[in-house]
């Protein structure tokens, strides 16, 4: 049979391509499966839709420097300004621009910038708020993510895995609230508190509060509600029992800009 | 042959350099790897009961898988407890389950990947010595 | 055709070693990026896209211009185009693979980057920029490779290939408005937050591809025998002309809602980007030059004198160039992020190591049109000959 060049070449081609291809269709869509025995942990806590309320007048900054705080050491947040090694020394500007903040505190016209008023109470207008993701049940983040790498959990928390991210960080730029950060390089040197149960993050993702997913699905509340004194609520929002209904039905709460849409699960009692 | 002598000479490097790997470590053979179950707190479970979640063939096959798994399950699914093949149950955690009982991950885990040339960036997140690395025992902030 | 790209003056291959002396700069110091992180760069927690995305940005806009003089000969038979659209073609080539480049080079692990593809998400632009600008990556290459070989064997181009330029033209338009839709659906930045940002990203990619492109082919007709016909120039000259003047025009329309609604969260970035805001306004000398600049050039433009004189029309696309970079670059991604979502002001300009990756993209993106270039250029003086 007579084949000249150009046809070899192009059967050459064409099968390498459906040998490669082929294979590799093979891999990813038959994977070894393991057989699934796993189950939620009894002690986990549930909830239709997670949400929380911090009581800013029971609120003082010592117990919020102790709920950052909490956070901070359960995470192995790095602290960019206070480096342990003097080599590692950075400028307040890079800082600044390194911070990795999952829980932190803002001026009322930080945290609510289209409700400042000029004429409001000196103590309110003076007074730090503390700020975090608000786990939105509307997440613009999870719209954005081309991964999946963020999503919203069944229980409502808005979750990431580092495993996937690809740092492009279109979730950063999506959300209104300013709540995530980046590692743009390796935290480690930083990390201050160091907790042995917690990983700490690579260079090239985003993080965020968790709502401290891994310890309520091992039956703990989160780290910052435990040291609040009572400050911060945390409960199924759905459910009409829960504290967090309560408080909502007892007091006028606001979050941060509602008027966006994201409907943000975080409400705070101002006054 | 057309360039006949630039042609042997391109193929005779071309073999040389596909080549090189077999002669540079020929008569060095690489000992075999010989993963350490040691650990204090294996030897603190009495005989019976040091078994890993699974059977040890099993686990040095499909470890990977599992920890990949293990990971969506976790994080996506919130099922956080996995049923061992003995029915015990475990916490689902690379870092506080399975670094428990190998905490020597530089003579279990580290043995059969430097041999086979494979380096898994796991460690620069999960904790490799949790324990030393709380105590700020460890060099370089690691 | 690769081998016409390996013969050439000592000129050419002064200007491909200056090139890739350039693009290997940027390679090192990118290997040092993926070593220690994107800490090198100017970017931050506040600004967390910068030089990267806005020229990626830009770049869209000059890869989408190209479909200026694709349009008018593929669809309407403009036959002055003839020489011309190879060219716009190629630039396009070019201006994808740049784009794609720094895209890639501002993730965080690049080396993840094919999750995009193993778990879809449709609902992610950044999915669908993805796709489209791969699919805009292959028609141009396939389109403009052929047709150009069809060229030189003396053959008109098989019917696959006018299908696919009929569907490039309609896809060229699709890569910037998915581009834009990266940024006006995002309801936290109020600079992005407008329908006119799609409508803005064509009129400026349609001003300033052409105007790059033919300040290339007056170059190219300076250096070499390959002339694209005044009928050509004077064409692209007035698209420049009239996009420019819409682009000027959207840009006026914002301020317009802007300023005239005077509502505070929209009015700060305009503020912050011409004016500075409390002592920081790092971007204020560049805006002004971008919008005087545009204006300028749309004033010139008109005057057919000005148009009709190749040189002062070179200049004339190279200030348009320049201000739709300022605009759409820096500017862009400025604006967006400064002020805050909670109103702080972080101000943001790049890093050398940033800037000097960024010049090796541009490089390698002027290599790769350079040699596709000199294989057009060198098939058509084949075929003249």
């Amino acid at each position: 049979m007579e084949v000249n060049r150009r046809q070899f070449l192009k059967s050459i081609g064409l099968f390498t391509i459906l040998g490669i291809g082929g294979w590799s269709a093979f891999e990813l869509l038959v994977p070894g499966q393991i057989e699934a025995q796993y189950a939620r942990k009894k002690e986990a806590l549930r909830a239709k839709r997670w949400a929380m309320v911090i009581d800013m007048t029971k609120m003082d900054e010592e117990i919020a420097k102790k709920c950052i705080e909490a956070c901070n050491k359960i995470h192995n947040i790095p602290d960019f300004y206070h480096p342990v090694d003097p080599k590692y020394k950075v400028d307040p500007k890079k800082a600044r621009r390194w911070e990795i903040k999952w829980i932190w505190l803002e001026p009322f016209e930080h945290a609510f910038p289209d409700l400042e008023e000029k004429f409001m109470p000196e103590s309110l207008k003076e007074k730090l708020f503390v700020v975090l993701c608000n786990n939105c049940d509307n997440p613009p983040c999870v719209r954005v993510c081309p991964t999946k790498a963020t999503w919203k959990r069944e229980d409502g928390i808005v979750m990431i895995d580092f495993h996937r991210c690809i740092g492009c960080r279109f979730c950063m730029a999506a959300c209104p609230f300013g709540s995530r950060s980046f590692n743009w390089g390796d935290p480690r040197p930083y990390v201050n508190y160091r907790n042995p149960e917690f990983p700490t993050r690579e260079k090239g993702v985003v993080e965020k509060c968790n709502f401290c997913a891994e310890r309520i699905d091992q039956g703990l509340l989160p780290a910052c509600v435990e040291a609040s004194n009572g400050a911060i609520a945390f409960g199924d929002i759905l459910d009409p029992n829960s504290e967090v209904r309560r408080l909502l039905r007892e007091h006028y709460t606001i979050r941060r800009k509602p008027h966006l849409g994201t409907e943000p699960q975080v409400y705070y009692i101002i006054m | 042959m057309y360039d006949g002598g630039k042609v042997i000479i391109g193929l005779i490097v071309l073999f040389i350099i596909c080549t090189f790997p077999f002669f540079y470590n020929m008569g060095r053979a690489a000992k075999a790897p010989e993963p350490k179950l040691d650990t204090p707190a294996i030897k603190k479970l009495p005989e019976w009961e040091r078994v890993c979640v699974q059977p040890t063939p099993w686990m040095r096959a499909n470890h990977m898988r599992l920890i990949d798994q293990w990971r969506n399950w976790a994080l996506r699914e919130a099922n956080r407890e996995y049923i061992g093949f003995n029915g015990k149950r475990y916490t689902i955690s690379l870092q506080n389950t399975c670094l428990n009982c190998h905490s020597n991950y530089d003579k279990f885990c580290d043995e059969c990947h430097s041999y086979m040339g494979i380096k898994p960036y796991c460690w620069s997140c999960h904790l490799q010595k949790p324990k030393e690395w709380a105590k700020g025992e460890l060099k370089e902030g690691r | 055709m690769f081998e016409k790209a390996l013969v050439g003056s000592k000129r050419y291959w002064t200007w491909v070693a200056f090139l890739l002396a350039l693009t290997g700069i940027g390679a090192i110091l990118y290997l040092w990026q993926l070593k220690v992180g994107l800490k090198i760069t100017g970017m931050g927690r506040d600004v967390s896209w910068g030089f990267y995305i806005g020229n990626f940005t830009y770049l869209v806009g000059i890869a989408a211009g190209g479909v200026m003089v694709a349009l008018p000969f593929y669809l309407h038979n403009y036959k002055a185009f003839g020489r011309i659209v190879v060219l716009g073609e190629f630039m396009a080539v070019a201006a994808v693979i740049m784009c794609l480049s720094f895209i890639i080079i501002d993730l965080g692990k690049p080396m993840r980057a094919f999750n995009v593809l193993f778990h879809p998400t449709p609902n992610s632009i950044l999915f669908w920029d993805m796709v489209v600008l791969n699919v805009y990556l292959l028609l141009n290459i396939f389109v403009g490779w052929n047709a150009l070989q069809a060229e030189r064997n003396d053959v008109p181009p098989p019917t696959w290939v006018k299908v696919l330029a009929v569907f490039s033209v309609a896809w060229a338009p699709l890569i910037h408005i998915v581009t834009a839709f990266i940024y006006q659906g995002l309801p936290g930045r109020h600079y992005w937050l407008t329908a006119i940002m799609a409508p803005r990203f064509l009129a400026s990619a349609f001003t300033s591809g052409p105007a790059l492109l033919l300040v290339i082919a007056l170059i190219i007709k300076r250096y070499t025998k390959f002339d694209p016909g005044e009928v050509a120039i004077q064409t692209i000259g007035k698209i420049v002309t009239y996009c420019i003047i819409i682009n000027v025009a959207f840009f006026f329309f914002e301020v317009f809602t802007t300023i005239y609604s005077q509502i505070p969260g929209h009015m700060q970035h305009f503020k912050y980007l011409f004016f500075g805001i409390k002592g920081q306004g790092i971007m204020a000398p560049l805006m002004w030059i971008s919008i005087i600049g545009m204006i300028t050039a749309s004033i010139l433009l008109v005057i057919p004198g000005i148009r009709r004189n190749e040189t002062t029309l070179a200049l004339c696309c190279i200030l348009v160039v320049i201000s739709t970079w300022l605009d759409k670059g820096p500017g862009l991604m400025a604006g967006g992020f400064i002020p805050n979502p909670l109103h702080e002001i972080v101000e943001y300009w790049p890093t050398l190591p940033e800037a000097l990756i960024t010049l090796g993209v541009w490089a390698l993106g002027f290599l790769i049109l350079t040699v596709l270039y000199k294989i057009a250029i060198s098939v058509h003086e084949e075929i003249e000959a």
